[in-house]
């Protein structure tokens, strides 16, 4: 880790992607509105939010695969237009999609390196499988065979397979739709650690997690979403109620009025 | 693997995955590749004994070597137009008017060559660049309009057959010189006996020559190899196959040089398919479009490229054709060349779901393809019959390539 790194890097705290009043509409739909977003370099930023706040669409938009419906999006300080999947890439924006963007009839090597193999006219195949093997092996990972079709491997397998595809390319950002939501209790473990490592490389990290007990482990700021809108800004030390009222929109919400009536049960006991 | 002191190899070092070594290793993972539906090429070889042995019961002139040496004239044309069903099949399209295509590129070789009087290259190029420029349309028409390439292609067949009948005008057919290179390329030209053992050895030297040099680099990035034994057990038995075969032939006329190009295009093909990010590129579009869209893969461009390649080599195909037969016919391209590609490229285990299939299955499927129509010529069975008994063929493939994908499911490969 400690190598000098060749490509322009941003110093940490520094803002690399910036987003002001970013929508998005689908017909009638308004899944984002005015959405506005920093993210810092060697920062963890946590999208929270209910199911339908918009959470997978904002990534979809920053990762080229949908295009926003009004709203400026700036990289690195430039105004930039994110036209495709890989314009993101080729900026620096790697992403590892909730439902994971796996070709299942190729193997591992073969997913890893997907549109960016070495050698384009004479694979180098040797080459690339060390580099699997090795970035696996810095990620902890326990996959039998490199050299096995995806549709053999189990769901936590595939997700370690996606994580260790978005950092191949060393990204200035990376983006973790609900990375943990497949995976045991040490691959959990081994996915938080691995965010602080590739933070603390100096990458901004975008992290999408209904894990309220993740999100507070390495988050630096909580983004909350309620309905394609911003509904603040939180840190770690912010008290469970209070995310919970954001995210649901009320302090009156279900969760608080089952904890209520808990306490009450208690109180009469 | 004997140095003790060693560190295990990269891919080594999980404990639960059981590795084969050696040949008996070689086998085993073999078997349990079929078993899990993983079938490769053994439909293709027990389709060619039982084929063979049915026909050589029924007539011995089967199996003589000049009926042999006929079977593989026949077989490139048809060949050439499977390998660019493989293109697209891998993509998980399909191109219904090939037979259309190789129709209209043999009349556009009776016509601009024989009638115009042009230069027989320039007739060939002009083939091949209508088979572009309609492999263009196919997936524009697909890139742009979202039209299933079922529906396109069905209708350029009529399109297609519509060009050639109206190219070729009233007379309805065309006779190519007999004198000519080309037609003596498709029905007389033989490789001499000693480029055909020279060309029957190549692969395995070359096989050993390239397994080395991996074995080499692998061995040096710490990754294991399958094994000095393996690789030579492999060659052997290629080089034995390849030399009995062309022995066999060199009894009657020989190799021919057509065969030998189409088996060229088919290496090529392959090496394309295997070894370079676009054949990768391929496999990703076939087997899950949105995520080699996020990897970053120009899926249009892809597809443009397959469709392409399909029709340009069908055209190609039209052309060996009219080599073949000396003429450009009102009948060049129709009757049974279609499925008769499809069939070869599904039976050889290319599969029609996308993702999967090989340049060999081409080669492979139209012996099995072109072996039963021969067959079945030599037994003088009407074309009605040998229709019926083609569209079964085509079924049964299918049906294998439907099976064997449930059972890959189900073990989860």
């Amino acid at each position: 880790m400690a190598t000098s790194q060749p490509i322009m890097r941003a110093a940490k705290g520094e803002t690399i992607l910036k987003l002001r009043g970013v929508s998005k509409q689908f017909g009638a739909v308004s899944a984002l509105t005015d959405i506005d977003l920093d993210i810092n370099a060697g920062e963890v930023v946590a999208l929270v939010g209910d199911n339908g706040a918009g959470k997978s669409t904002l990534v979809k938009v920053l990762a080229g695969v949908h295009q926003p419906t009004t709203g400026s999006i700036e990289f690195m300080g430039q105004p930039v237009s994110i036209d495709n999947p890989g314009r993101a890439l080729e900026m620096g924006i790697a992403t590892v999609f909730q439902d994971l963007a796996l070709c299942e009839n190729l193997d591992v090597v073969a997913n890893l390196f997907l549109g960016h193999e070495l050698q384009p006219w004479a694979l180098d195949e040797v080459q690339m499988e060390v580099r699997a093997w090795t970035l696996l092996r810095e990620l902890a990972a326990r996959i039998p065979s490199v050299r096995e079709p995806i549709a053999s491997l189990s769901g936590g397998q595939r997700q370690t397979v996606a994580i260790a595809r978005s950092l191949l390319l060393d990204p200035k950002i990376i983006m973790l739709d609900e990375p943990t939501a497949a995976l045991g209790v040490a691959q959990t473990a081994e996915v938080l650690n691995l965010i602080e490592r590739v933070r603390d490389r100096g990458h901004g990290v975008v992290l999408i997690s209904h894990n309220m007990e993740d999100v507070r482990a390495v988050a630096d700021r909580i983004v909350v979403l309620r309905l394609g809108r911003n509904n603040g800004i939180f840190t770690a030390e912010t008290s469970n109620s209070e995310l919970v009222a954001a995210i649901t929109g009320a302090t009156e919400n279900a969760v608080s009025r089952r904890r209520a009536r808990k306490e009450d049960q208690e109180h009469f006991a | 693997m004997s140095d003790q002191n060693k560190p295990a190899a990269l891919d080594r070092s999980d404990s639960r995955v059981r590795h084969d070594e050696g040949i008996g290793g070689a086998i085993r993972a073999f078997i349990d590749r079929v078993r899990s539906g993983d079938l490769g090429m053994l439909p293709v070889a027990i389709g060619l004994i039982l084929i063979s042995a049915v026909f050589a019961s029924l007539n011995p002139v089967f199996l003589a070597p000049n009926n042999l040496v006929n079977l593989l004239f026949d077989a490139a044309a048809v060949g050439c137009i499977s390998l660019g069903i493989v293109c697209v099949l891998i993509l998980g399209e399909i191109d219904l008017s090939v037979g259309s295509m190789s129709g209209l590129a043999s009349a556009l070789v009776g016509v601009i060559w024989a009638n115009m009087g042009m230069p027989v290259v320039l007739a060939i190029l002009a083939a091949l660049a209508a088979g572009a420029v309609m492999g263009m349309i196919y997936a524009t028409l697909l890139n742009k309009f979202g039209m299933p390439s079922f529906v396109s292609t069905l209708s350029g067949l009529l399109a297609l057959l519509g060009m050639q009948l109206y190219i070729l005008g009233p007379t309805g057919s065309i006779n190519l010189s007999y004198n000519s290179a080309l037609v003596k390329f498709g029905q007389i030209l033989i490789m001499p006996h000693w480029l055909s053992y020279l060309l029957a050895i190549l692969p395995g030297a070359v096989m050993i020559v390239m397994g080395l040099g991996t074995m080499r680099r692998r061995a040096a990035a710490n990754l294991s190899s399958p094994g000095l034994s393996v690789l030579l057990a492999k060659a052997a038995l290629l080089t034995a196959a390849l030399l009995i075969a062309v022995i066999y032939l060199n009894q009657g006329r020989g190799v021919p040089y057509m065969f030998g190009l189409f088996v060229a295009l088919v290496v090529l093909m392959n090496y394309l398919l295997t070894r370079t990010k676009w054949g990768r590129s391929m496999f990703a579009v076939g087997g899950n479009r949105e995520a080699a869209r996020r990897s970053g893969i120009n899926v249009n461009r892809i597809r443009m490229s397959a469709f392409m390649l399909c029709s340009s080599l069908a055209a190609f195909g039209g052309v060996l054709a009219s080599a073949r037969l000396a003429t450009s016919s009102q009948q060049a391209g129709t009757g049974d060349v279609n499925l008769n590609a499809i069939a070869a490229a599904v039976i050889g285990g290319t599969s029609l779901f996308g993702g999967r299939g090989s340049a060999w299955s081409a080669l492979l499927g139209i012996l099995v393809i072109q072996a039963i129509s021969n067959g079945l010529t030599l037994l003088n069975l009407s074309s009605s019959l040998r229709y019926m008994i083609t569209g079964a063929v085509l079924a049964i493939a299918v049906i294998v390539d439907s099976l064997a994908r449930q059972s890959r499911a189900s073990h989860g490969r």
